[in-house]
């Protein structure tokens, strides 16, 4: 079983046409991997469909809007992965 | 239908909030400039016209589902394909459903159909918004009246 975070390299690889050795779990999808909203929403939607949640993808610009968050928080991929299994763990519960 | 108004849907025929789905009427009017040039001496409505009238039969739906507190603005276009040319005065019927509600964005799966036979289909992506000031949602509440937009399905919801 691939972990959460292959899932999304994965994605990001199929939906943005980025190269999978260039995603690590290092990788900041806007600043590093240079994906835009409008990609990150397609992204969002596979993510979404394959782990069966819905990513607070307003609440999480919010926070950073107003300050309270980093865009590191949420689009460092190892911590997207982490937020996702969050979700996953809080569907289940 | 006014295509020079960009009204590409003439009404909704049924808002369904439980499954959600809706149906709308769109028939294309049998004079229009634009067959002056497509094409000139055989009229057919354009595919890009044909995606705006899917899109705003599954638009309505979206504003049906939030209830009219958020706009949804067509970002994406996939899966698209045109099965049948379209000639003036075809009467269309226009139906979507929600293929994916995701948070600031929805993902739709539209079609128009002649005489039960699909016409044309495509994935379509909106991000979804609160409304960008007070007059365009007043606007669109007005326009909804116009297309007979079932203001009691929304209480049913």
């Amino acid at each position: 079983m691939s972990s959460t975070f292959e899932k999304v390299a994965n994605i990001i690889t199929e939906t943005c046409d980025i190269p999978r050795d260039t995603i690590t779990p290092e990788s900041h999808a806007i600043n590093d991997l240079g994906i835009d909203s409008l990609d990150f929403l397609d992204i969002a939607f596979a993510i979404d469909k394959s782990f069966g949640i819905k990513m607070p993808l307003e609440k999480w610009t919010q926070e950073v809007n107003d300050g309270k968050a980093t865009t590191e928080q949420y689009f460092v991929l190892k911590n997207l992965a982490a937020r996702i299994d969050e979700l996953v763990a809080a569907k289940g519960a | 239908m006014r295509i020079e108004y960009f009204q590409l849907i003439d009404r909704i025929t049924e808002i369904d909030l439980a499954e959600p789905k809706i149906l709308t009427q769109a028939t294309i009017p049998s004079e229009s400039t634009i067959f002056e040039g497509h094409f000139p001496g055989y009229p057919l409505m354009p595919g890009v016209l044909l995606i705006e009238a899917m899109a705003q039969t599954a638009g309505w739906l979206i504003i049906a589902t939030t209830k009219f507190e958020r706009m949804p603005f067509l970002i994406g276009v996939k899966e698209a394909k045109f099965r049948t040319f379209v000639q003036p005065g075809a009467a269309l019927v226009g139906s979507a459903t929600i293929a994916h509600e995701g948070s600031g964005y929805t993902v739709m799966s539209t079609k128009l159909s002649l005489n039960n036979k699909p016409v044309c289909n495509a994935q379509l992506t909106f991000r979804v918004m609160p409304f960008p000031n007070p007059t365009f949602e007043t606007e669109m509440r007005a326009a909804g009246k116009r297309l007979e937009f079932p203001m009691e399905a929304l209480a049913d919801g």
